[in-house]
């Protein structure tokens, strides 16, 4: 499915060819340091977001240098990197999560099944609807565990009555593996539950208004290894339903539930690939002291 | 011994009695500090309800009076002579005063108030006509003073209210059970009046009710709006920054000149009836706004912006997002806010001097374009006043003012704690 390619940093002219394939084979040649267009697999056949040219600025400053990338259908897609280096940025461009800093503008084409999510028309509402988000600390409403998850449900106008509502609640939490932990207690307050409990919480309200994407911002950084692991098991059973972009800083992480992974580095995408590949035979030099940890 | 072979612990050991003396010296400062503060409160507060707790308790006389079918025609009950009616009952009890001059300082006893009690009395129940009856009524405030102790006996006898043959006869009336300090009802079911054995503070409280609702009713909503759309709305730029600007300086805003702008605006432009709890309200809301912003501002920044970011983050709309979440967690920071800001509108004098509400009002205000005065007003109005019995009347009121204040402040606290939100 991939297309081996070098993209021009900042526009989506693709030359093909430039870099031959390196899937199979075992090369000791790394792109240099210097180099910063993105090598390896960005783009894909059935993308379910394509990104072209995206760049983020805080003010005058700017923090991702023209990245182009596409997400596939029902994958799960790591983003990993040096702290810095754009990927939470960029991954809240994806939702337009970014809308709420003032001092941030985006430039380049996001598109959600064709759509650009960045025009003129677009509501953010339906598409966060569409495109759901899991932040990095757990952040349930001060609410009951049912009125979490059925709060983007119930604003969205997904149902009409009680009945189909509980329903909602009970798949979403079934989906996010907690619906055993507290079915008899739903009416408790969601902060009351643990932190691995809570985030899988924020999993199941993201769940609920059933997105296309979901987007992952480092999930797991505030939980101990069990929860950790629970995480994980759950983002491997929604990868059958939903897309799912992941930041993340561990990289075990990255290589035990994701299929593609991107590394990002000071502001520009480096390297995207196949996780297996970009683990065992990295294209580019900065990938491979990222993952050997030469630096990071 | 040089300084490379002393180890770390014997030079942390040198230093540390300076250092723990340090802090023994920070420590009892700032206990000295609490001392101070609480002795000053404790003397306001001694003082106070030391002068003023007398106030509760009144002289009252029970007179027994004939209610003559002579005096009183039925289809006249308004104008007739209720005060002869209890100056024969005066004279009944000291048969032996005759002479005018001695009659007219016996009449004095009793309180100019008492007729129109005893009009009351026999307009709601006519059938007290022709009958002989056990009444109570007031006393005049100087037989309260002296009852109470505040005109002393032992001075000669120009130099104090009451005469001596006075004191007599309160004495004679005294051990007669007939005259007695009860419970004084009528401080808090009476207007002002120049007498102070018949002024009481309904009248003030009531202004002050009615002010307060109104300062409430427009600072709330205007000011947690303003604070919201500051806070979740506004772009930042220049206008934005002025503007808060503006605002923080506005609190900072002597209350007197709030007065001013109420005389000149609602009352002089827009025509507004003077002394009304309305227009008092209105001034007090400019004054009480500046701090609910303040206040719903801050407690607006509080709220994490991890909920934010969680409701926005499944596409709740931005009015969604502050609706739902944002306020709820910022209300009791809100409200705790106004409260203050009620509390602080409760003592204000100055403003509402400008707008007229210091007038002599002895009615009851019965709703928000009557005249009327607040609580603070009237305990400048009392203090301002000649006669002793005022005195213990301030302070009384004083306390009155004093129990709403602690209310609602307790009532803010009791809110902080009960609806504060901990994640």
């Amino acid at each position: 499915m991939g297309i081996d390619m070098v993209l021009e940093s900042g526009n989506s002219l693709i030359r093909p060819g430039a870099v031959e394939s390196a899937q199979e084979e075992i090369r000791s040649e790394r792109v240099s340091r210097e180099q910063r267009q993105t090598v390896g697999t960005p783009f894909v056949e059935d993308a379910r977001m394509t990104c072209r040219g995206v760049e983020v600025f805080y003010g005058n400053k700017q923090a991702i240098n023209g990245v182009s990338i596409d997400v596939a259908k029902n994958e799960v897609l790591a983003m990993i990197g040096p702290s810095g280096c754009g990927k939470s940025s960029f991954l809240r461009c994806l939702n337009r999560m970014n809308d709420t800093v003032d001092i941030c503008r985006v430039r380049g084409e996001i598109l959600l099944d064709g759509q650009d999510i960045y025009g003129r028309q677009v509501d953010v509402v339906p598409l966060r609807a569409q495109v759901g988000m899991v932040f990095q600390k757990p952040n349930p409403f001060p609410k009951s565990i049912y009125d979490n998850v059925a709060y983007g449900a119930k604003i969205h106008g997904l149902v009409s009555s009680k009945s189909e509502l509980d329903e909602v609640v009970e798949d979403a939490l079934k989906k996010a593996g907690l619906w055993d932990e507290v079915s008899d207690r739903l009416e408790q307050p969601g902060t009351g539950l643990s932190g691995g409990q809570q985030q899988r919480l924020c999993i199941a309200r993201a769940v609920a208004v059933r997105p296309e994407v979901i987007l992952m911002d480092e999930p797991c950084s505030a939980l101990d290894p069990i929860a950790t692991a629970t995480v994980e098991d759950l983002i491997t059973e929604l990868k059958q339903q939903y897309t799912i972009v992941i930041v993340t800083h561990n990289m075990q992480q990255a290589a035990r539930i994701s299929q593609r992974t991107a590394y990002f580095h000071l502001g520009d995408l480096v390297e995207v690939g196949a996780t297996d590949r970009i683990f065992t035979n990295p294209l580019h030099q900065l990938t491979e002291d990222y993952i050997t940890g030469r630096f990071g | 011994m040089t300084r490379q072979n002393k180890s770390t612990m014997e030079m942390v050991q040198r230093g540390l009695a300076r250092r723990h003396r340090r802090e023994k010296i920070f420590r009892f400062l700032g206990m000295a500090a609490v001392t101070t503060s609480i002795l000053f409160l404790l003397l306001l507060f001694g003082s106070i309800i030391a002068n003023g707790w007398s106030a509760f308790r009144q002289a009252e006389l029970s007179l027994e009076v004939s209610f003559d079918q002579e005096l009183l025609d039925v289809d006249n009950l308004r104008d007739a002579n209720y005060a002869l009616l209890i100056k024969r009952s005066l004279r009944e009890f000291f048969p032996q005063v005759e002479k005018r001059r001695d009659l007219r300082h016996l009449y004095k006893l009793v309180s100019s108030g008492a007729a129109f009690e005893l009009q009351a009395m026999v307009m709601a129940d006519p059938s007290l006509i022709g009958t002989r009856r056990l009444v109570t009524l007031p006393a005049d405030d100087e037989v309260d003073m002296l009852l109470k102790g505040y005109i002393p006996r032992d001075v000669p006898e120009s130099e104090r209210r009451v005469s001596d043959q006075q004191i007599r006869w309160i004495d004679e009336l005294v051990a007669a059970s007939r005259l007695k300090l009860g419970w004084n009802t009528t401080f808090f079911t009476a207007g002002d009046s120049r007498e102070p054995e018949l002024s009481g503070i309904r009248g003030a409280v009531a202004g002050s009710l009615f002010t307060l609702l109104v300062t409430l009713l427009l600072s709330f909503p205007i000011g947690v709006a303003a604070a919201v759309y500051l806070e979740e709305f506004a772009p930042s730029n220049r206008w934005t920054d002025c503007i808060e600007v503006n605002i923080n300086n506005l609190a900072a805003v002597p209350s007197i000149v709030f007065g001013l702008l109420g005389l000149a605006v609602f009352l002089n432009v827009l025509g507004m009836p003077r002394s009304a709890p309305l227009v008092g309200g209105l001034v007090l809301t400019l004054m009480t706004l500046p701090t609910i912003i303040i206040a719903s501002r801050a407690s607006l920044k509080s709220v994490p912006p991890s909920i934010r970011e969680a409701a926005l983050g499944i596409g709740a709309s931005r009015m969604e997002t502050i609706s739902h979440h944002v306020l709820p967690l910022a209300m009791p920071g809100m409200l705790t806010g106004t409260i203050i800001g009620m509390a602080q509108a409760l003592g204000e004098t100055a403003p509402l001097l400008m707008i007229g509400m210091v007038a002599f009002i002895v009615d009851v205000p019965g709703g928000l374009t009557d005249p009327a005065t607040v609580l603070p007003v009237q305990i400048y109005l009392w203090a301002d006043s000649p006669e002793r019995a005022f005195v213990e009347r301030t302070s009384a009121a004083i306390m009155v003012l004093l129990t709403f204040l602690i209310m609602m402040n307790g009532t803010a606290v009791f809110l902080r704690k009960k609806f504060e939100q901990r994640w």
